[in-house]
């Protein structure tokens, strides 16, 4: 079992395991069937350490903040190392985020350095918030032409010195990391992650999910994302794994490189995992007849033989050609982000690819409850991870009640905002916001949500708060989005929606013109983030003494209406 | 050399063929993920098609936060 307890921080850590497995690969970059590079340990600490010696001579120092805004690759992982060798605290930020909303964040988090690719970049240098993040005044790039106007940024690749840069120590309560969890447009959450936060959740996770050499992790999540962030980077690389980046998220690429590189694990969200299985499904209902027989009755002799635990060598044979396809050497898919539907898990299992499904927050360092497969159930995300407790808050006659937990992984809170912190624990006990119970056998069973947000099957959480401004100035008389299952509570975390309720003028209707208004509007959210209708209230919202809405009591308004007809899709 | 104007109505084309639409009830301003009904990764699909119709590679990146016909065809005009 790993055994990370001597040491204080992510850096330390990972220092010392790039000199143990110095001769194991740690890295295979392919770009789309293109293998680009494969590095050993020893050669990414090549990489790293002049980078490190570059930053330390520009004076980045302990607790300075540097942010990455990059697609999975291994200058992604090279950077962050080099930040936590250099002592410094990481801002990985999505790189899926408008160049608005980038600058927000690093304005918020008052990152001195960005490291981001030339694309990106392109992006972000002509956009008229640039001016707004004075704090950042260091800005590398990746991979520009070689003309490339690069605006005040400099080459990542040539930003380099000689010398050994200094190995700065931090202590385990020091931060890591400042994980944003929302709040582009709004009020940023800042999740204000300490290196015992990680080194925690590395070796909980690890007890279930172990990494040794040889093991190849297949990175798809963005490596920003707290999931792939553990499993992608500092689970593999603290135990002498590989891990392996593909540069782009084509299904036709991503399946090709299983059995290309002998893939162990992956982690995907819901929404990837269903359209594997949409694959798989009409390979399957294409077989002839006989085969088709055939086939069903393996995948029962698999399911009776894996009903009280996964038996891979056993399902490997079975079912030979499934397990060829991923590579022969699968031994989990990891899913997370969002909630997944029981029989898409289900399906995997029974064909003897386990698929480990969990339920964590960023807040909260990645997963609270992870599947133990001992034995695996479908209907449920699992049992806490050690060291994790939980507790149900306030349960209904059916043991349903908000998620609470507290572990040494939980942060210690939100960036510039005790108010927001405070709110989001009580006697030191995170607020999950979500609905559950644990059933007998003490796994946790997610029924819903407290809190008005949503979950896109992309794992995206999305805040209504973050999205009410591109409709200010609506011609309407005043406005308010929330979500459909936090209006309408239901006892599900499937089909997740927002809806924008609209007060109109005194004489005004809806019409198709006020209809293409808050479509054009809408379009310009990004296409997870957008509103799925309308719902009308003739009365006035609620509000503060502030003017603020009072976002509860106009949600228990609206939850007179009936939903079906109340929601005029758009 | 194909005028945007036409390259754009060869996205709307095979767009509309490939997630059976109607191709008149396709605009080059729709927004795809809206008008085909369609999530991310179906998107990816349909670039891997228009890739192949255009002889072209578009990059992940190159795509990131287009969501209309007319700025996806600018996007492979670009690399025609």
């Amino acid at each position: 079992m790993l055994d990370l307890s001597k040491y204080p921080s992510i850096g330390a850590a990972l220092k010392d395991a790039l000199n143990a497995f110095s001769g194991e690969t740690c890295l295979i970059e392919a770009d789309r069937e293109r293998e680009k590079e494969r590095l050993t340990y020893k050669d990414f600490q090549d990489r790293a350490h002049p980078l490190a010696r570059a930053l330390q001579d520009s004076g980045f120092a302990a607790g300075d903040r540097a942010s990455i805004i990059m697609t999975n690759q291994s200058k992604w992982l090279i950077s962050a190392y080099s930040i936590f060798f250099t002592g410094g605290t990481l801002v990985p930020l999505d790189y899926k985020l408008t160049a608005a909303e980038h600058w927000q964040l690093l304005r918020h988090s008052g990152a001195k350095v960005l490291v981001t690719e030339y694309p990106i970049w392109r992006q972000l240098a002509g956009s008229p918030e640039r001016p707004s993040a004075d704090n950042v005044n260091l800005v590398l790039v990746t991979e520009a032409p070689p003309n490339a106007d690069l605006q005040g940024a400099q080459r990542w690749e040539e930003f380099r010195k000689s010398g050994e840069p200094v190995f700065v120590a931090r202590e385990r309560n020091d931060i890591a990391c400042i994980v944003y969890s929302s709040g582009t447009g709004g009020r940023p959450k800042g999740c204000m992650m300490t290196h015992e936060n990680y080194l925690e959740q590395c070796v909980a996770l690890t007890s279930l999910y172990p990494f040794w050499p040889g093991v190849r992790y297949l990175s798809i999540l963005p490596t920003n994302h707290a999931i792939d962030f553990m499993v992608g980077f500092f689970g593999p690389f603290t135990c002498g794994a590989c891990v392996v980046h593909l540069r782009t998220l084509r299904p036709e690429f991503v399946r090709e490189a299983f059995p290309k590189y002998k893939i162990t694990y992956v982690s995907l969200v819901p929404l990837v995992l269903k359209n594997l299985q949409k694959g798989l499904q009409a390979r399957f209902d294409q077989l002839p007849s006989g085969k088709h027989k055939i086939f069903n009755f393996l995948v029962a002799v698999n399911k009776a033989f894996t009903k009280s635990k996964p038996r891979l060598g056993l399902s490997r044979k079975l079912l030979g050609q499934i397990h060829a396809n991923f590579g022969g050497e699968l031994r989990a898919i990891i899913v997370g982000g969002a909630f997944t539907e029981p029989q898409t898990l289900q399906f995997f299992y029974d064909l003897g690819i386990p698929v480990a499904n969990g339920y964590g927050l960023t807040e909260a360092g990645t997963a609270i409850t992870v599947n133990d497969l001992n034995p695996f159930r479908a209907d449920t995300v699992g049992k806490p991870l050690p060291g994790m407790q939980i507790k149900i808050v306030d349960p209904a006659e059916d043991g349903v009640g908000e998620v609470c937990v507290r572990s040494k992984t939980i942060m210690s809170g939100y960036l510039n905002d005790p108010e927001l912190t405070a709110e989001a624990f009580s006697d030191g006990w995170l607020k999950t916001g979500d609905l559950g119970r644990i059933d007998a056998t003490g796994h946790l069973i997610l029924s819903g949500r407290k809190k008005n947000m949503i979950v896109t099957e992309e794992g995206k959480n999305i805040y209504p708060e973050d999205i009410e401004a591109v409709f200010e100035s609506l011609p309407v008389k005043e406005f308010c989005v929330f979500a459909a299952n936090y209006v309408w509570p239901k006892r599900s975390m499937a089909g997740e929606q927002l809806v924008l309720a609209l007060h109109l003028e005194n004489g005004q209707s809806y019409t198709d013109a006020l209809r293409n208004d808050v479509i054009a509007r809408n379009n310009r959210l990004l296409n997870y983030k957008r509103v799925h209708g309308v719902v009308l209230l003739d009365e006035d919202f609620p509000r503060t003494a502030s003017l603020k809405i009072k976002r509860n009591i106009l949600a228990e308004r609206l939850a007179q209406l009936d939903r079906a007809s109340a929601i005029l899709p758009l | 050399m194909r005028t945007l104007d036409q390259t754009t109505q060869e996205v709307v084309d095979l767009a509309s063929k490939h997630f059976n639409v109607p191709v008149g009830s396709l605009a080059p301003s729709d927004d795809f993920f809206k008008k085909l009904g369609i999530d991310s990764l179906q998107a990816l699909e349909l670039l891997s098609r228009l890739e192949n119709h255009f002889g072209i590679e578009l990059p992940d990146y190159e795509v990131q936060g287009v969501s209309d016909f007319r700025t996806l065809a600018e996007r492979i005009q670009s690399r025609l």
